[in-house]
Parts: structure tokens; sequence; C-alpha cells
């Protein structure tokens, strides 16, 4: 065992020199390492027994142990090494940046700041759970910040794998995690829904927005209860500022239903990305907490509920894509009906789905394209109309719907781009009509099918056997 | 260096042949064998001339029961297996007797355990089923891992230094870290007969370095091991639970 009171500066474990000692966690001591062969700063994590063996740092260790070495990415530490038994440690990338929790002294943030550093933590969370990981304990001490802006998430210590024991689940009858962040299906001990991850979050954007903490600090489990029937009370409330979108999302993210809330992360880094976009509902609006009687009856609802069932992160992603149609509005309508009946069985294998219709305008290299056509009106917003009429009969929820007009001179090239840049996973496109131009030039989905980073579907215009020819 | 864990092979050619091409494509450069060589499957000689041959380059071998009971240990077995180990006694020749004959019942080697169903009373051939019999197992035992078989169902089970017991099914091709302040026995599912609703053959692979365990399901071809079952004589049943894998 290492006796952590005896380290000092320039002692040497398993090959890792200690240079300096790092602010303490609670938990745990941290110490600057460097290696032979290491040419980036490291840092040892090493679990503080000395309270004899207290099962939660012992096995919180483990767990990170395990599940730190199995997760890469720009949004995690990189894992170097661990300690045995007899001296045991985790050596991995001491990333550079700031903690979230620098930024909480100037709470309230400004809307925009808020969205953008929510979006950023909503990446690395879709990063994690892609890996079948939930991390289990967001929180502001837990995020680091890159210079570039980008969010580390650190600490897996509570967290859960999907296809590996849960040693906290195992040694632990009581919920674990913290009092201020915990979901509330993790107060009723389910561990593993990303969606959890996603409340967390949204107390996390709440207080960055706010100054003010949702569900306060509750010390005891009898305390995290209470969120199980009582919701917090608007952001607005608290800072009039904050704009009905940012309230719509972050109150999404805090529903006491799993179901209630984004799906996925990936979807509400999408939000957090197109305030635009987001499809106002009650929430926007909400001045006040839920009347007493619906608590009252949450309240009811929850001392009769069953047990909740696990699931897994797989399942939860596998059933919550983001599902993109590229809709060419000059194409010919039986092709934009052939297009809405692929999206309709698409959309009804995965109801869970958010739907982004997209329409890239063409516009020339060289010449700056007037922003009026002849008639005067504006081809953007002529688009976005065209658009909407187009998706309207499509079986989606408006607040999983939304829709984007933008303009470049390489369309393809654009889809992707956007389908890269929002972690969309299935394309949906239409084929057009074929022309001697067109198998000269190649086509659109042609480049798109090649170049896009997930499934693309590409759907062709119903036609009599007799109308032969390759198309584009 | 990375150790294939083989076991309950029971005279099951192709799926031994799947898995040991399987183990030799991943780089494996180490061979335990976890005993139940022979029995219910049609080449049991095979089998084990093929297992002492890796033992005479250095792998590890114990003992399972159905070996027990083909070289004269009187055994307490259902009618399929009594009447598949009368048949394999028929068919197994001398040198076959010999090698499994003088198997060990445990190895423990550098803090790894190695039996074919539990270190309790090895030759009692206890099963590890639940929380129950494997904290038994783990208890009488001070190995960090221990590896056994016998049951033909692939599970991990796990003490923490506070006493908590734990079980975990393990998912095809998922590494897990065996961590060091933690107490593991995986119970390795079986080559020649899994019993987990699942057909294809499983083995393990132990990387020593990190204590990274791996469990692996490889398809083989049922359709000629079940028939040399059916052409052997051997009661028909051991041929069609192949397919179902129970």
């Amino acid at each position: 065992m290492i006796n952590v009171r005896s380290l000092a500066a320039g002692q040497v474990i398993d090959g890792f020199r200690l240079e300096q000692q790092l602010d303490p966690g609670g938990m745990a001591d941290f110490w600057r390492v460097s290696h032979d062969g290491e040419a980036l700063p490291l840092i040892m994590k090493i679990p503080l027994l000395r309270r004899g063996e207290d099962p939660l740092t012992i096995v919180g260790f483990e767990q990170e142990q395990m599940i730190l070495s199995r997760l890469s990415g720009p949004h995690v530490p990189r894992f170097v090494a661990a300690g045995d038994f007899e001296r045991p440690y985790i050596v991995m990338e001491l990333v550079p940046g700031r903690s979230l929790k620098t930024l909480l002294d100037r709470a309230p943030l400004p809307a925009a700041e808020v969205a953008h550093i929510g979006a950023e933590i909503a990446e690395a969370l879709h990063s994690i759970h892609r890996q079948h990981v939930t991390h289990l304990d967001v929180k502001p001490s837990n995020v680091i910040l890159r210079d570039d802006g980008s969010a580390v998430l650190i600490d897996f210590g509570l967290s859960r794998h999907d296809q590996l024991p849960d040693l906290i689940a195992e040694e632990f009858d009581e919920p674990v995690g913290t009092g201020a962040y915990v979901a509330p299906e993790q107060v009723r001990r389910f561990r593993g829904d990303p969606r959890s991850d996603i409340f967390s979050l949204g107390v996390t954007m709440y207080f960055l927005a706010t100054g003010e903490r949702p569900f306060g600090e509750p010390e005891r489990e009898a305390e995290w209860r209470r969120r199980l029937w009582r919701d917090p009370y608007p952001p607005s409330r608290w800072n009039p500022l904050v704009p009905p979108w940012l309230q719509e999302i972050i109150l999404r993210c805090l529903e006491i239903e799993p179901d209630a809330r984004y799906s996925s992360a990936a979807q509400l880094r999408f939000d957090l990305q197109h305030p635009d976009g987001v499809a106002l509902t009650e929430r926007a609006a909400r001045r006040d907490r839920d009347g007493p009687l619906t608590v009252l009856s949450r309240w009811l609802k929850v001392r009769n509920a069953p047990p909740l069932r696990m699931r897994s992160v797989a399942g939860v992603l596998d059933r919550s894509p983001i599902v993109m149609a590229a809709i060419d509005l000059s194409a010919a309508d039986d092709l934009g009906d052939a297009l809405a009946a692929a999206l309709r069985r698409v959309l009804a294998t995965v109801p869970d789905a958010r739907l982004a219709c997209v329409n890239v305008l063409k516009v020339s290299r060289l010449a700056l394209d007037p922003m009026e056509d002849a008639k005067g009106r504006n081809p953007h917003l002529q688009r976005l109309v065209e658009l909407k009429h187009w998706a309207r009969p499509l079986p989606v929820d408006p607040e999983r719907i939304t829709y984007h007009v933008f303009e470049s001179p390489d369309p393809a090239a654009a889809i992707v781009d956007y389908a890269r840049n929002n972690h969309v996973d299935h394309i949906v496109m239409g084929a057009r009509g074929s022309s001697p131009l067109r198998r000269y030039l190649g086509s659109v989905s042609a480049q798109v099918v090649a170049q896009a980073p997930c499934t693309v579907t590409v759907v062709r215009r119903p036609r009599a056997t007799d109308e032969a020819g390759p198309e584009g | 260096m990375r150790t294939a864990l083989f076991t309950d092979i029971h005279g099951n050619r192709e799926a031994l042949e799947a898995c040991l091409e399987h183990a030799e494509r991943s780089g494996v450069d180490a061979y335990v064998f976890l005993g139940d060589f022979v029995g219910y499957g049609a080449d049991p000689g095979w089998v084990v001339d093929t297992v002492s041959e890796y033992v005479g380059r250095g792998a590890v071998a114990v003992l399972g029961n159905h070996d027990a009971a083909a070289v004269g240990e009187r055994a307490d077995m259902n009618d399929d297996a009594a009447a598949a180990i009368a048949w394999t006694r028929g068919v197994i020749e001398q040198r076959h007797r010999d090698f499994l004959a003088r198997l060990p019942l445990v190895v423990e080697k550098g803090g790894i355990l190695y039996v074919h169903a539990s270190p309790v009373d090895p030759g009692d051939w206890e099963y590890i089923t639940d929380l129950y019999s494997a904290s038994r197992a783990l208890v009488a035992t001070r190995a960090h891992i221990v590896f056994c078989g016998h049951t033909h169902v692939p599970s991990l089970f796990h003490m923490s230094v506070t006493g908590k017991f734990a079980s975990f099914d393990p998912v095809d091709r998922v590494e897990i870290p065996l961590t060091s302040r933690r107490r593991w026995l995986a119970v390795i599912g079986a080559v020649g007969q899994p019993r987990d609703r699942n057909p294809a053959a499983c083995y393990a692979v132990l990387d020593d370095a990190t204590d990274v365990l791996t469990y692996v399901r490889v398809p083989y071809d049922i359709d000629t091991a079940a028939r040399k079952i059916r052409e052997a004589g051997l009661p028909v049943g051991l041929a069609y639970r192949l397919y179902e894998g129970y």
C-alpha cells in the first residue's frame, strides 16, 4: 500500500517520477508525474485509503480503473497505467485547461455562453455514451474545458459500462452520486441510462444560467428523493435574461421522466447549437413550479411505482438517432413523395428519432448571390416555407423536427459537413434523374454516399420498367 | 503473455479446431485446458491427442469428471452422459487412458488457480452456478483469479475487499479488466457443448500483463460434429443439443 503521507517530489513509483502535488480531491491524492518516453504531462491519482477500507473509495477506484482503460477519444483523459494491489494508482493524461467549476463564480453567464459550454459537454457525453459508458456524476468539478473550448469528462468512479461488471451497484444498496446533480432514476438506484447524464447536465446549465442550484445541495438520500415529485423553479425566475429557448432546453433536460428528456446527448447538443430551431412548448413560458395537485399525484405515482428495469446505453442510443432528410425542392414531386415514404419507414422503427430537414441552396463560387430574387422575395425564407410545407405530413412531433436552409457552392460537401458536425446517424436523400451532364459531373447523392460519416439511404422515385438507364 | 483457456471440449473436434485456430490467429502464446476432454462427443481420442500435444509444449491441463469416469472412476451421471462414457471407454486407447490418469486436479501458478469444477473439494465436482457456490469457492483459496469450467455456462464472479460477491454475464469479445483489488472466479463456457442457449463454442483469453480477460464465441461446423455423434451410435439428444446450445 502506498502511504500517501510519505510521498515526496522526486520519488519514483513504477517508473513514474513524482513532480508536484496537485490539489487533493475528496477521495484521492493527485501528483503531476513524468515518465521516460511520455512527452506530455501526466497525472497520478492515488486513492486515499487512510480511513481504513472505505468501500466507496476502493470500489470507485476499481470502477474508474476498469472504465477509463476502456475509453478513448478527446473527451476523456488518456489512460496510461494502473498500479497493482500493493500500490493502487491510476496514471492518466494531465488535461490542460480549466475546471468548469472556476466559471461558477461568474454565474449567471450569458445564454450564448451557457449554450456553448452545454453543447461542448453534450458532445463529450455523446462520445462516452457511444462507448457504452454513462458517467453518472456529471457536475462542474468533473468537467475540464480545454483552451479550444472542448470539454473533457473526468472521474469515472461512479460510472457504469454497459458490458462490464457494475462494481458500484453490486457494492452499495443505497444510491450514489452528488446530491445537487443526481438524476431522479439514479435516486431510485437505476444506473446506466444515458439520459441521467442529460439530467445532470441540465442541472449544470441551470446553475450556469441562473447562479442557483435547481434542487439545492441536499446531503441525505431522503432529501434527494424530493426531485422525484418536485419540479424546480423555471430558470427565468432567477434570471429574467434567460431566453425562452434556453429555458425550454434546460427544463426538458430536467424532466423527471427520462422519456420526456432529450433521448440522446447528440440531440441536446443539436438544440443548443440551433437556438432558432428549438420548438418552444409550455416549458419556455413557465413562470412558476407545478401546483400542489400535480406534485401530489407525482408523489403517489412514485410511491406505487415498480422498480425500474435496466436498459443498455446502446439500446437507448439505437432508439434515438438523428435522421437528416436532405431535400431537393426543385426535384420532381414524385421524388419528394418517395422520399417522404422512405422517411416514414425509417421514423416508424425509431420512435425517439430526431429529424433535421435540410435544403442546400447551390450558389456560385464566384458571384455574390442577390439576397432577393427577381420578384423581390428572399430565397432563403422562401425555401424554409417550402421545406416546412413538404415536411408537414411526416409523423414527427414538432419538438423533434427542425428545418435548415443553407447556401453552398458544393451541396454534397455541405450535407456531409452538416452530418458530421451534428452527429447525424442516418441521411435520407433523393437521387435525381439521369442526364449526360450528371453522369459526367457526378451526382450529389453519390458524393454524399462516398463521404458521409454515417448510413445513407438514397431514395429513387418509382418508375415504370421501360424507363431504363442509370440515375443520379 | 496471452493465455487461451479452454474447457469442456467433450470430444468435439470441430469446436476445438475452430477455437484453436481462432486463438492462434489472435496471437495467443500459452494454453490452458480445464478438463472434460471426453464424453458426449464422437472424437475423444483426437481431442486427447491434441491436448497432450499442447501439454508436451508446456500447456497446463487439469482433470475433469468425465475424464476421471472414462479411466475408471465410478461416476454419478445421467443416462446420456453415462452412455457416452461407456462408449468412450471402448474407443479410446491405452495412451489416452495414461494421459488422462496422470492429470492433476488443480494447478496453481502465480496467483492463478486452475481447476475443472471448484477449488472447494476438486474431486467432488461441485457446480458453481450461483453466488453461494462461487463465494464458497473463492474463500477456499487465496488465489487472485480462479479459472474453472464444468457448468458449460460462461460467467464471471467477483468479490470486493469488503467481502461482497457479485456475478456478471460476460459479453462476447469485450475486454474485462480483472482489477487487482478484487478476487475473481471465471467460469469459462464450454468449447464442445455450450449450454447458455448460444451454440457457438466458447473460450477465453487472459492477458497476463494487464489481467484483462476476454470471453470469445466461435462459430463452428456443428453439422459435422452432430453427424459424427449420430453415426457413432451415441444418444441422438447429444447431437441435437449442440444446435440449440443447452
